[in-house]
């Protein structure tokens, strides 16, 4: 019983998505007060990329499962992953830190993909990318919606549209890597949500792992990002590779999917999670409950369910 | 075996908590001399309440101490898709939300009559018992979880699962319905004046579905049933009463009840089983 959210601003303007995010899942902490994820989308850069990563685990709030780990340890992760970042040739153009262990960088590279840079800064222990992007910025960490944004400033976070997640942990652990949304690695600026659970996990798993691809966690969820990655990787248009999903994915589940100019949602064939839209003229948000949405509209709405195995695609 | 025996004897001892039947039907003058929660309410006394600052715990109090004070008429303000508003009354009670409501509202009430001006989420009005509900908007899914009796009415679409597990009463839907509609229901009617998405009345018992448009598939053990002019009648005076503006005339109506295949199921042999699944 997670909760999941996202909201379209389609207007192209910059607004204060970050606020939006934060009231939409406050709303619906009910649904999953383990930890609290955030992607969203600013202006995009005109040159270069923002890297977010961490290099450990929030120790603070996991009670015997992992410790906090030396500053000198950690100092020295970052020395290594600026090292590697070096030796392939990505210049950082400046970084910044809310916490010990997680990092934002920008970043200028010599080409478009960049697996094998992401590949390279991983080999660093305990090291995770949370996503790379022109305009995605992925910040997940444990405690409800507001904890988090005020830890990483999101308040006045401004872009066009975002994504986030309120986690009831049930099939994994209580940590960051498992906490949502999924960076679709090594895919640019895609991240995914997801509420439910998939039966099709390990074999679907084993077939992208033996096509190069990498999992961090043992989260269900996170399939759901690879394979939308590798199907786009494929130059399939995210609608049909949602639509796709509907199919080769099994189990319950309802998803949201963001990209660089879209945000797309899908529905399982059982309809068995939740769902509320709300389309308005400029704005369009969607989340578990309409409670949420009207934390950013208190004002009386018209809102609706989506059926069974539907798709849906907006565009900024 | 001194422990044991003590254990028993604190077993015994012990008080149970919770509502009697003794406390359910005693007769005193605030329950007014007839059944449990049974109060005389003036349909003229109207009062508003606001529920902008208020959870669903504080707001049906609030409700309950109003009907208490005779006030028949009660306006719910600013309901702000909030959970559980409104249940549990067992009175009549005219009760109008001017906004939306979140899951399980108006669940397991018994009397009053609702109307919702707005749209409902998860498991509207689940277990009612009697009463009229009337939804302005679309509802979400399971609209009407183990309704009893009552009429329930939405006036846009409901979502997957309309009606499951239903044992009585009266769904109208003005709109489409989702997937699963009248899963496993018992008894009562439901009526979808649009279409219907797949596996409509999967594993129903009894009952009786009537749909306007076309239901995309029908799940196990539902069959098409022929509609009788009682039957024809008695649709149009229920659309006409909802205030539906419903296309499709009752006589085009389509009507669909259980094959009673799954009867008796575990009686049968396995390839019978295999016959009924498909």
């Amino acid at each position: 019983m997670c909760g999941i959210a996202g909201v379209i601003n389609r207007s192209k303007k910059s607004v204060n998505v970050g606020e939006q995010m934060r009231l939409m899942l406050q709303g619906i902490k009910h649904r999953g007060p383990d930890s609290t994820g955030y992607a969203m989308y600013g202006t995009p850069l005109k040159t270069g990329f923002i890297l977010r990563f961490k290099i450990s685990e929030n120790a603070a709030e996991v009670k015997g499962s992992a410790k906090t780990e030396d500053p000198e340890v950690l100092k020295d992760r970052k020395k290594q992953v600026d090292a590697l970042m070096k030796e392939h040739g990505a210049k950082i153009t400046k970084q910044s830190s809310s916490t010990p262990y997680a990092f934002r960088y920008e970043f200028t590279y010599k080409s478009e993909n960049l697996e094998e840079l992401a590949k390279a800064i991983e080999t660093v222990e305990k090291t995770e990318i949370l996503s790379i992007g022109k305009g995605l910025e992925l910040i997940k960490d444990l405690g409800d919606a507001t904890v988090v944004a005020d830890q990483y400033g999101l308040g006045k976070f401004m872009g066009t549209h975002g994504i986030g997640h309120t986690r009831m942990a049930t099939e994994s652990d209580v940590d960051i890597k498992s906490a949502h949304p999924y960076w679709a690695f090594p895919y640019q600026d895609v991240a995914v949500v997801h509420n439910g659970q998939l039966t099709n996990y390990w074999g679907n798993r084993r077939v992208l792992e033996r096509s190069g691809y990498r999992f961090n966690s043992n989260c269900d969820s996170e399939i759901i990002a690879v394979y939308i990655a590798d199907k786009m990787s494929k130059g399939i248009e995210l609608e049909q590779a949602m639509n796709d999903s509907l199919d080769e994915l099994d189990g319950v589940f309802t998803y949201i999917v963001s990209t660089k100019n879209q945000l797309g949602m899908a529905k399982d064939h059982m309809a068995a999670k939740p769902m509320v839209i709300y389309e308005g003229k400029d704005i369009v948000a969607c989340a578990s409950e309409e409670v949420a949405i009207r934390n950013i509209f208190p004002h009386e709405i018209v809102t609706y369910d989506p059926y069974e195995a539907e798709v849906k695609v907006w565009q900024v | 075996m001194a422990g044991l025996e003590k254990k028993v004897t604190a077993f015994q001892d012990e008080n149970l908590s919770g509502r009697s039947q003794k406390l359910f039907f005693e007769v005193t003058e605030e329950e007014n001399f007839t059944y449990y929660g049974n109060h005389d309410v003036d349909f003229n006394k109207r009062t508003e309440i606001d529920c902008k600052d208020l959870d669903g715990k504080e707001l049906n109090q609030k409700v309950r101490n109003a009907l208490l004070k005779g006030y028949g008429s009660i306006v719910i303000k600013n309901p702000g898709a909030k959970h559980a508003l409104g249940v549990g009354i067992l009175n009549k009670l005219n009760l109008i939300f001017e906004g939306s409501l979140g899951y399980f509202g108006v669940g397991c009430i018994d009397g009053p009559t609702v109307r919702i001006n707005g749209r409902v989420g998860w498991s509207c009005a689940e277990n009612m018992m009697s009463g009229k509900v009337v939804v302005e908007n679309n509802a979400g899914s399971c609209f009407g979880a183990a309704l009893r009796g009552g009429d329930l009415i939405c006036k846009g679409d409901a979502g997957a699962r309309t009606g499951i597990d239903m044992k009585g009463g009266t769904i109208l839907v003005g709109g489409n319905a989702g997937a699963y509609t009248g899963f496993m229901m018992q008894r009562g009617r439901i009526i979808v004046c649009g279409n219907v998405s797949a596996n409509m009345g999967d594993s129903m018992y009894d009952g009786i579905i009537f749909v306007g448009g076309e239901p995309r598939s029908l799940g196990t053990d539902c069959v098409e049933g022929e509609m009788n002019d009682h039957e024809i009648r008695w649709l149009e005076q229920k659309i006409k009463n909802a205030e539906i503006d419903c296309k499709v005339p009752a006589s085009k109506f389509k009507k669909y009840v259980a094959g009673r295949m799954l009867w008796n199921y575990d009686n049968l042999e396995p390839a019978e089983k295999k016959g009924i699944l498909g």
